[in-house]
């Protein structure tokens, strides 16, 4: 699937030395030499070697490491923060590391908007104003810039607070101001350095979900940077796994818990809570009967008495899930025309990429199977609930 | 064993370089000379033309708008002392050669404290010329001031700017270097340029600090002023210096708590005004 999109940004041989003599670490590295052993030799830090990696338009790329990694300077290095010792940063055929002063203030004015991990927000500025700081460095008239702060505010769920001060906010409300100001922008690659990092667990949590949210309507190609496995499993399309200054692993979360390519992305994923990731996908068995909302009861009733269901999925002529009918229903229904008005459309039903975990509490309400959708609320299939626990037994085992 | 190392002439080559600075800018001082003394009597005779209680009152007025009741009642009493005792016009003389030579201070030490912050070499060449100028006696510089000025209001104020300017230059390097770096990396990760850097985030940032060496400036201006008295910078050091030359101890008292009432007011004003 991912072969066919298109690359956004391709980072190739990129390499970061700190020190006054890059050459010489660089060719110690190249004799292969490793980090420390290149630090006692010539005094030089090897802070990124050899970096490849794409990154896809309208994904949600993760850069993961413990500190240390380089994932910080990896990201610096993109938009020049930090300028790199080595190698290429293509964006939309522009290779960023050859710009000099005046292209590389357009390019990060047109590319790059950027979060950072303690909000960065400008103190003597209203929420407002920070918000468009983007925009007004490029000259966009008050008006406009006004407008697009809003709007992006908006997006955050800050409304309302718009001419209040960084300072009154709480840590939460200030990161939302950090990612307003860079959406307001609308540069096309938005980068955030640890941006939830700071926040406390349930703030964190909320904001992550928000994020994926955002992601999926707006599909702005995102770089994220975190030092935190279940946060990079929780909203990463592709992860880059990173270990003192090298790429250890890149794939989807799904691929690196599965097939971790060496111990120490085994380790790191050994930590990791498997109900969180184990998905309603999953442990889905295909659906044995639906009915249409046109159906009569007695065709209804029929179709579970064939199947032995006490109960059954409703869809219309485009197997979008409307809703559930019990047999206990249909029977007293005696001579209605369809089943249309009898449908329970609070049926629970939830998306393949629900935890498993989510789907235990649902099962306490209802006694019927829970149905899986798909993002145009077509029926995919249901999860019982012997397959959730056979599921997370199973995932047991293995860790 | 006795060395016999000549005394090196250091006296004799300053003053070979005063002289050869008088000869040859003579034109340039002389000129400064007379638009700063314009100035000088344009701001003095203006406020010596309005009635003093009008004065106090406008005083009073910004006192009360910026620092609260307390301190608009000091400036009443205190201003009201200073009428009574007669010592009005000296204050006056005092308050303006105070605000020319601040704003000559201000107006070269701001720019002079961003190039500090901007350019590490600058910084280190500038640093140690403002402890030279702050830590010379400040009577020497009355000295170069006549014959480059003349004697009066302007040498004075010559001598006064060079004594007070270091800690508004300092202040100002100070406070922009404090910018955390963190705001200055997203600033750039915007795309923004040195200017725009400046204007919008390192300024504004510094200026609390930057008020804090104004206020400074202005606390040194007005000793300065006083000193400056011995070379005809006419006011309440002029009736100090006077009280000296005639052992009236009482006189040079009521000049000197003159000053300290001035000064209290200046540094109370500014430093409400940096809120």
């Amino acid at each position: 699937m991912s072969d066919e999109k298109a690359i956004k940004i391709r980072v190739k041989g990129l390499t970061k030395v700190f020190g006054d003599n890059p050459e010489k670490a660089i060719k110690l590295r190249d004799e292969g030499y490793g980090r420390t052993e290149i630090l006692k030799q010539s005094g030089q830090t090897l802070g990124l070697s050899n970096i490849d990696f794409d990154v896809y338009e309208g994904e949600l790329l993760v850069i993961m490491g413990l500190s240390g990694s380089g994932k910080s300077t990896l990201i610096r290095c993109l938009n020049r923060l930090i300028e790199p010792t080595e190698g290429d940063i293509v964006i939309d055929g522009e290779n960023i590391p050859t710009l000099d002063e005046k292209a590389l203030r357009e390019c990060r004015r047109r590319h790059f908007s950027m979060v950072f991990q303690h909000f960065a927000l400008f103190p003597h500025r209203s929420v407002r104003r920070n918000a468009e700081y983007g925009l007004e460095v490029r000259g966009v008239d008050s008006q406009e810039r006004h407008k697009k702060a809003d709007d992006a505010l908006k997006q955050v769920g800050l409304e309302g607070w718009e001419d209040a001060m960084p300072s009154q906010l709480s840590g939460g409300m200030q990161q939302r101001v950090g990612l307003a100001r860079a959406l307001a922008n609308d540069a096309s690659v938005l980068l955030m350095d640890e941006a939830f990092s700071a926040l406390d667990p349930l703030i964190k949590r909320e904001m992550q979900q928000e994020l994926i949210e955002l992601q999926e309507r707006t599909r702005k190609t995102t770089i994220f940077i975190t030092h935190d496995l279940d946060e990079a499993i929780n909203i990463a399309d592709r992860i880059v796994l990173l270990k003192d200054g090298e790429v250890v692993q890149i794939g989807t979360p799904e691929q690196i818990l599965t097939a971790p390519a060496d111990d120490y992305v085994a380790r790191f994923v050994e930590g990791v809570d498997m109900t969180r990731i184990l998905t309603a996908e999953a442990a889905m068995k295909p659906v044995r009967a639906t009915a249409r909302d046109d159906d009569g009861p007695r065709t209804a009733l029929y179709k579970m008495r064939e199947n032995s269901l006490e109960s059954i999925y409703v869809v219309d002529s485009e197997r979008r899930l409307l809703g559930i009918v019990t047999a206990e229903q249909l029977g007293k229904a005696e001579g209605v025309e369809s089943i249309r008005d009898l449908v329970d459309s609070d049926c629970p039903k939830v998306g393949p990429d629900e935890p498993l975990q989510a789907l235990f509490g649902m099962f306490e309400q209802r006694n019927y199977p829970i149905a899986v959708i798909d993002e145009q609320a077509r029926l995919k299939g249901v999860v019982v609930r012997g397959a959730v626990i056979e599921q997370l037994a199973r995932a047991g085992d293995k860790s | 064993m006795n060395f016999d190392v000549p005394r090196i002439p250091l006296g004799d080559w300053i003053e070979a370089g005063l002289d050869f600075f008088t000869d040859h800018f003579s034109g340039l001082t002389r000129g400064f000379s007379s638009f700063t003394r314009g100035g000088i009597s344009l701001l003095n005779d203006g406020l010596m033309w309005v009635n003093p209680w009008l004065i106090i009152l406008a005083v009073c007025l910004l006192c009360w708008r910026a620092g609260g009741v307390k301190l608009a009642v000091f400036a009443l009493l205190g201003l009201g002392l200073i009428l009574n005792l007669g010592l009005w016009d000296p204050m006056i003389q005092t308050l303006t050669l105070v605000l020319i030579a601040t704003l000559l201070a201000i107006v070269i030490a701001l720019p002079t404290g961003i190039l500090a912050a901007l350019s590490e070499r600058f910084y280190r060449i500038i640093m140690p010329v403002l402890d030279f100028m702050q830590t010379m006696p400040a009577f020497v510089y009355l000295i170069p001031a006549i014959p480059f000025f003349g004697i009066g209001a302007v040498a004075g104020i010559f001598a006064t700017v060079i004594f007070s300017m270091p800690p508004a230059i300092r202040f100002t390097a100070l406070g922009i270097r404090q910018v955390p770096g963190e705001l200055m990396e997203a600033a750039d990760a915007y795309g923004s340029t040195r200017s725009q850097k400046l204007f919008k985030l390192q300024l504004p940032l510094s200026l609390p600090t930057i008020m804090a060496g104004i206020n400074q400036t202005i606390m040194l201006a007005l000793s300065m002023v006083v000193i400056a008295a011995m070379i005809g910078a006419d006011g309440l050091g002029t009736e100090v210096w006077r009280a000296i030359q005639r052992l009236q101890p009482g006189a040079g008292f009521e000049a000197g708590i003159a000053v300290v009432i001035l000064a209290m007011l200046l540094d109370r004003l500014t430093q409400a005004l940096r809120r």
